[in-house]
């Protein structure tokens, strides 16, 4: 960043070779700025640029000398004289498995390129753990605490029912991997509204509303940012969802178009998600100085109006708006 | 930030308990100033969330939507925030519950002493009841807890169907509970004897009673503390090469000095009693009997290491040590022994009582610390350690209690001394906590360095044949019948891959059904994960599937590539998880395995006759 502070250079260990990166620095920033392409290929989960660390995920695991445990790279600072490992076997292991253990649980079908791709390379075999249990209704309701003893015949998942109870968007907590990002862009790293927060314990845990309410009861103010931070498209807009539902969802066909909102004078910059003409989704880019990556409601959803011309039949969908 | 609430209202009462709850850390809202306390002022005391959901839990029973708005309205919270800590903790409901809930411990020895019976009693009568994790009682087991709205809680044990069923009628109260406590015999067997140090005072004194404490040299060893002056009370505690006794053996000495010399102020101390390790209950047994011990060992804690307020954790499970400390604790700070004037002496040292709620995991410190600022129970990533950056930020000493009981000795006798009794790097004594098939259960002083033959012996020896013994508990592993004479020491442990932990020693004999047991530790951690990190939170999960599918018979594919998948789990644990808690949830299951401990059930179709051995 232009402006941000000029600090002292620390020297550290990656897989024996000696890297000169800013102190302060976190691995995986160095890793990323001057990692080679295996390095700088570091899977991560729960890290986004635009968040405080949570390294809840573990999937970036790291071998630090000294230290028993594996560290998570993105969330520990660099230290003058550290000695890292990228590639020994239990770090490969590590990811290996937390991938599985995911793959296992939870709907990844709609996490980035990035994560399919991890999964291959990492040689994942989420079947093994035997048929995924049937999607369970009382997700909401367990008791921190108990549950009922598998046999083991089926795999326990977090697949349920998808939450839908505005028009702007959906929740599909079969997808969430509780990587708790949402939390965070909904209140500290960016809006300060604190309409959702992490219930219940262990496996049972959730992001939910208090007494699971429906979101036009609780605090949200739509912003969406939970949504602009979600890695494995358990939030994502109505018209997204409604979209892949029926089966007309295009992202080859997809357009990136950059612009200013106009709806104030902040000046956030846009990126229009088009596909066949149609505006699909609205983000903004993580690393621009007024927005990091956060919009609001106006900004992230007040494009309707852009489309929504009279007695016009919407090519896309073939229905009329 | 604003808040936005729901329209539920609370009750009068649920508006009582708050406000009195939150008296004297907040001003109460009146009628002409609703919330005089808000904003940052409220904020800071997000700390007393804990204590505001107990004081409407323990009154009404549950957490209503009514009630949790006026907590998150006093202290300027996120409801979702309030309601993501309450349903964090096994005590707290969210959903209207009876009056009375009976929490009948299913663990490993209240099984095996026939807690089954309590809870189908229960079933029969139609009674509230919960099953519950080991509730800290084994020596008297089987247990069970009642948690009552609007009445103290109380536990009974040795439970009966019978006493049970009057309890849970409400023919039972508190005080009347609390005096099948009364024998101290019971719980510690060598109390009164010549020879014991920790529990030198135990069944000896009357725990109610100040006079009593400091007739039998109770604070004592806090004058001593005040004649050293804290650095030379440091370098006691160092010379005497005490380690912590909450499970990870961290030398007690090394971690005051760098909390007494760390130059951020205010400096925390916290005692740990969340003792909830499955077996365990030494700590109980301390806090029940010699309250004042821990309330004076503290003090001196404080006074060296520079700190003038120390929040003791206590279990939630635990309702009449925490009547003892409590009582202890008020007795303590009229009689001037804490406080802004400690003994005349000129410095200050308080003590703030804060209750778990049913969460394992909260004995884990950095999650200890979450807890009582008012967060969920989710242990903090390390680097920085505690004693940097700990409870609100400020560096922050953490002990155990039966540490903090050593503290008292070491002043008596001095750190050399202190250092000549034990073994090697193991000095001093350990409190062991007997329990299963054994004659005589119960808390154990022996010198470091002692046989577990010896320790199993002086419990009067095993009842039927030794199968194994479950050593430091649900985290821990077994020990079988050949390795008896193993020296009880960190490094004798560690020797033979075991750990010594938080002194747990579970015997089992040939009776015991070893793969229920290792069925119900595998259950315990995949509750008691808190959720935060994959490796536990799933691993937990299909570790229990997995040794669900062995014990059954029905592996997936085979033998081996169930042990393949157990051992990958246990690997991923131990190796990426946050916490010490998923770094030894897979410790017991491999331990039985690497033992030869698990046998496949008897083929339906060989009348029950044959076992096969597993072998890893």
């Amino acid at each position: 960043m232009l402006l941000s502070t000029i600090r002292r250079l620390v020297t550290i260990t990656v897989d024996g070779r000696e890297l000169r990166v800013p102190d302060g620095s976190t691995i995986l920033q160095a890793l990323y700025a001057v990692g080679d392409t295996t390095q700088a290929d570091t899977p991560v989960l729960c890290w986004a640029p635009n968040l405080t660390p949570v390294n809840a995920c573990r999937v970036c695991v790291v071998e630090v000398e000294g230290s028993r445990a594996l560290v998570p790279c993105c969330a520990r600072k660099v230290e003058d004289g550290m000695q890292v490992r990228t590639n020994p076997e239990r770090v490969r292991h590590s990811r290996r498995m937390v991938l599985e253990l995911l793959a296992s649980s939870v709907d990844l079908s709609q996490a980035g390129g990035d994560v399919q791709r991890w999964i291959a390379s990492y040689g994942v075999d989420p079947q093994r753990y035997g048929p995924p249990v049937a999607p369970a209704d009382d997700r909401d309701h367990r008791h921190a605490g108990h549950h009922h003893y598998p046999d083991g015949s089926t795999a326990e998942t977090v697949a349920q029912p998808v939450k839908i109870d505005n028009e702007l968007y959906v929740r599909d907590y079969s997808r969430c991997i509780m990587c708790y990002k949402c939390v965070k862009a909904c209140g500290t790293d960016a809006q300060f509204t604190f309409a959702i927060a992490a219930a219940g314990r262990s496996f049972d845990i959730r992001i939910a509303t208090e007494y699971n309410s429906e979101l036009p009861e609780s605090a949200c103010v739509y912003c969406g940012n939970c949504i602009g931070v979600c890695p494995t498209g358990a939030l994502k807009s109505v018209r997204e969802h409604v979209l892949r539902e029926s089966g007309q969802w295009d992202p080859a066909a997809e357009t990136v178009t950059t612009t200013i909102c106009s709806f104030c004078g902040v000046g956030c910059n846009l990126e229009l998600h088009v596909q066949h003409g149609q505006i699909v989704n609205v983000t903004s880019p993580s690393d621009h100085g007024v927005t990091h990556g956060h919009l609001c409601i106006k900004g992230r959803f007040g494009f309707q109006h852009v489309q929504n011309l009279p007695n016009q039949t919407n090519t896309h969908t073939g229905t009329p708006e | 930030m604003d808040l936005r609430l729901s329209s539920a209202e609370p009750t009068a009462a649920e508006q009582d308990v708050v406000d009195t709850a939150l008296s004297g850390m907040l001003a109460t809202p009146t009628d002409n100033q609703p919330f005089t306390d808000t904003g940052h002022n409220a904020r800071g005391r997000r700390h007393l969330l804990l204590p505001a959901l107990h004081a409407v839990s323990d009154t009404v029973g549950w957490i209503s939507p009514g009630a949790l708005n006026y907590i998150a309205r006093r202290l300027s919270v996120a409801p979702a925030d309030v309601y993501g800590v309450a349903t964090f903790y096994a005590l707290f409901s969210t959903e209207p519950r009876a009056a009375r809930v009976v929490h009948v411990c299913d663990d490993i020895v209240c099984s095996l002493a026939g807690g089954k019976a309590v809870a189908t009693a229960l079933t029969a009568e139609n009674v509230c009841w919960l099953p519950s994790p080991c509730l800290g009682l084994c020596e008297r087991a089987p247990a069970v807890l009642h948690q009552l709205a609007g009445e103290p809680d109380f536990s009974q044990a040795p439970a009966t169907p019978a006493k049970v069923l009057v309890a849970a009628r409400g023919g039972t109260d508190a005080a009347t509970a609390d005096q099948e406590f009364a024998n101290a015999r019971m719980s510690a067997p060598q109390s009164g004897r010549a020879g014991v140090r920790l529990l030198g005072r135990i069944g000896v004194i009357d725990p109610t009673s100040l006079d009593d404490y400091r007739a039998h040299g109770g604070y004592a060893a806090l004058r001593r503390a005040i004649q050293l002056g804290p650095s030379r009370v440091i370098a006691e505690v160092r010379d005497s090469g005490l380690t912590g006794r909450g499970g990870a053996a961290f030398p007690t000495g090394v971690k005051w000095n760098g909390v007494a010399t760390a130059p951020q102020r205010p400096h925390y101390l916290i005692c740990n009693a969340d003792e909830s390790e499955p077996g365990t209950f030494k700590d109980r047994v301390l806090m029940e009997l010699d309250p004042f011990g821990l309330i004076e060992a503290m003090t001196i804690a404080g006074y060296a290491t520079g700190c003038e307020v120390g929040y003791l954790y206590i279990r939630g499970e635990y309702p009449l040590a925490t009547r003892r400390i409590q009582a202890a604790i008020e007795i303590a700070c009229r009689r001037g022994y804490l406080g802004s004037d400690v003994m005349g002496e000129g410095f200050a040292f308080d003590i703030e009582l804060r209750r778990g709620a049913g969460a394992y995991i909260c004995g884990e410190e950095t999650a200890l610390l979450n807890s009582i600022e008012g967060y969920r129970g989710e242990p903090r990533n390390k680097p920085p350690f505690p004693s940097v950056s700990g409870l609100f930020g400020k560096p922050t000493v953490i002990n155990n209690v039966e540490t903090l009981y050593n503290v008292l000795e070491i002043l008596q006798i001095g750190g050399p001394h202190f250092a000549e009794i034990g073994a090697g790097r193991s000095t001093g004594t350990r409190l062991f906590c007997v329990s299963g098939a054994i004659a005589v259960p119960g808390v154990y002083e022996v010198a470091f360095g002692t046989t577990l033959r010896k320790l199993i012996e002086l419990a009067g020896g095993v009842t039927g044949e030794l199968r194994a013994v479950l050593l430091g508990g649900a985290a821990g592993g077994f020990v079988l019948p050949p390795q008896l004479d193993m020296p009880l020491t960190l490094e004798g442990a560690r020797e033979i891959g075991a750990t010594l932990g938080s002194g747990v020693v579970l015997v089992l004999s040939t009776a015991a059904d070893i793969a229920g047991i290792l069925r119900r530790i595998a259950a315990f951690f995949r509750d008691e994960s808190c959720g935060q990190c994959v490796p536990c939170r799933v691993g937990t999960v299909r570790q229990e599937e997995a040794l669900a599918r062995l014990t059954r018979g029905a592996p997936r594919g085979s033998w081996e590539t169930e042990l393949v998948l157990l051992s990958d789990l246990a690997q991923v644990m131990q190796d990426a998880s946050i916490c010490g808690l998923g770094h030894t949830a897979p410790a017991a299951v491999q331990s039985a395995l690497a033992l030869g401990l698990l046998t496949a059930p008897p083929s339906p179709l060989s009348n029950g006759s044959t076992t096969v051995k597993v072998r890893p």
